[in-house]
């Protein structure tokens, strides 16, 4: 499985079309503790780069943009009891929502898991 | 770092246990250490240890009626009894807060007054040019202040400095040995639990820091807890829901307000009162684990009736909660807000305080 990030710092691993959005650990520790989790509704058609949804931790809120195009087709709704799952596991438990992707070919608009860390020092 | 922040002489420790430091009040000031959530319940189930050597005190010796003292502040300071402290105001000519501050009644001609950070050099200013006698000092610099809050407080400082400590009742405080040096112990705090404040000589505050970490039942706990603590009780912040702008009659903290003796501000009060206020301070709880923000717009019916002026994510509720100024016909409990900023919208009600009544502050 494959695995991008945006310069916002949202992740999405690609496997079969299906793309599983979350943010990224770096995110999840700069934010703090996680309170809440908007999550986006079922079956909304989003954008690439465009607001998927939106995190408050204790000390700011934050909206989510969604790495790819597409629709969504799941979401993580342990998180809207749970959202401290985020700061627990953000890059596997702490995903947000999986968007069926209508564009693979915008992969190429996102970094590799070497780019973003090499992105991360010069933040 | 901004070269202008002023340190406390805890800030090696904090950066040593890699705390996480942001300005607060022109201090450099510890905002967590493990993390705000953790902290929070740390003071809520046991014992949380905060830097507070940032806050001013300046003390007033002298007689406080000649001297022009009982005059300075909303409240009498001839009453208090000499081992007790008082709450209230300092206010400018329009009635608006320059201050919200405490006055420890050290001894018949001596009190001590505590005021917070920020606003320190312009409390100090406006004291000293309504005095007619007495002497005024700043003693800021050479006093530090660590408080610790929760409820096994009281157990740790027996263990660490005896029985006595544990008879001092709730806005009580005494002057005592700790470490050698002459320190005030004081039943106060700014959380809703059971808790002290200590002022010891800034030089011996490191020790006692050190001292009182060595319990295991004490974690320090910074500003962010701190906050979240002191909202959940519904205490106002200076400066967010408070300021020179507002009077103790719309942010509904009249009962600090005494109008039967005379203060600065008073005329503007009694002004206010005859012809009603134009906002009022309301508190309300979110319907959801979302949090209001400082300055988001409340609205009623479609219509924008006022601003947030603090607002958190309650671990004790498990909600978002807040205190804002609105519409005073608003101002009633039941009453149904809308929070809304940019894309955020959510739905509010209006309460009463304090949001969180578990504390342990009384026992």
């Amino acid at each position: 499985m494959s695995i991008y990030f945006t310069k916002e710092h949202e992740w999405v691993k690609v496997k079969e079309g299906i793309g599983a959005v979350g943010i990224s650990e770096h995110a999840a520790h700069e934010l703090g503790d996680i309170t809440f989790v908007e999550l986006p509704a079922m079956g909304k058609a989003v954008k690439q780069f465009e607001v998927l949804g939106a995190i408050e931790s204790v000390k700011a809120a934050s909206d989510i943009y969604s790495p790819v195009s597409g629709k969504v087709v799941k979401v993580n709704e342990a998180l809207n009891d749970a959202p401290e799952i985020v700061n627990e596991s953000a890059e596997d438990a702490g995903w947000l929502a999986w968007v069926e992707i209508s564009d693979e070919a915008e992969l190429k608009n996102l970094m590799t898991q070497e780019q973003y860390d090499e992105f991360l020092k010069t933040v | 770092m901004d070269e202008q922040l002023k340190a406390t002489p805890l800030c090696g420790r904090h950066e040593a246990l890699t705390a996480l430091m942001a300005p607060f009040g022109g201090w450099n000031m510890p905002i967590q250490y493990e993390g705000i959530i953790a902290e929070h319940a740390w003071c809520r189930s046991k014992a949380a240890l905060f830097d507070i050597c940032h806050m001013g005190e300046f003390l007033f010796e002298g007689n406080f009626t000649a001297g022009g003292l009982e005059d300075v502040f909303t409240f009498s300071v001839t009453t208090i009894p000499v081992g007790r402290s008082r709450y209230g105001f300092l206010l400018n000519e329009d009635g608006g807060i320059i201050d919200d501050l405490i006055v420890f009644r050290m001894a018949a001609d001596k009190a001590m007054i505590v005021v917070n950070a920020a606003t320190a050099p312009k409390d100090f200013a406006a004291i000293k040019g309504r005095l007619k006698g007495g002497t005024f000092t700043d003693i800021s610099t050479g006093t530090g202040k660590l408080d610790i809050q929760g409820p096994l407080s009281r157990d740790v400082m027996v263990a660490a400095f005896g029985a006595g400590i544990g008879a001092i009742p709730y806005f009580r405080f005494v002057t005592m040995n700790l470490l050698g040096v002459e320190a005030i112990v004081s039943r106060t705090g700014y959380t809703g639990e059971l808790g002290y404040e200590i002022f010891i000589p800034a030089d011996r505050v490191g020790e006692l820091w050190d001292l009182l970490l060595k319990d295991e039942r004490v974690k320090p706990a910074g500003l962010g807890a701190r906050d979240v603590l002191r909202l959940e009780v519904g205490y106002s912040l200076y400066g967010s829901d408070i300021d020179e702008a507002t009077t103790p009659l719309e942010a509904g903290l009249e009962g600090f307000v005494d109008l039967t003796k005379s203060f600065v501000g008073k005329e503007a009060l009694l002004r206010q009162k005859e012809q009603g206020v134009g906002r009022r301070k309301v508190a309300f709880e979110v319907n959801s684990r979302r949090s209001p923000r400082h300055h988001y717009d409340l609205c009623f019916s479609g219509e924008n009736v006022g601003t947030v002026t603090s607002g958190v994510f309650s671990p004790m509720l498990g909600r978002g909660i807040g205190l804002g100024f609105v519409r005073p016909d608003l101002a009633t409990v039941g009453t149904p807000l809308t929070i809304i900023h940019e894309r955020v919208s959510m739905e509010a009600t209006v309460c009463e305080l304090p949001f969180y009544r578990g504390g342990s502050l009384r026992s």
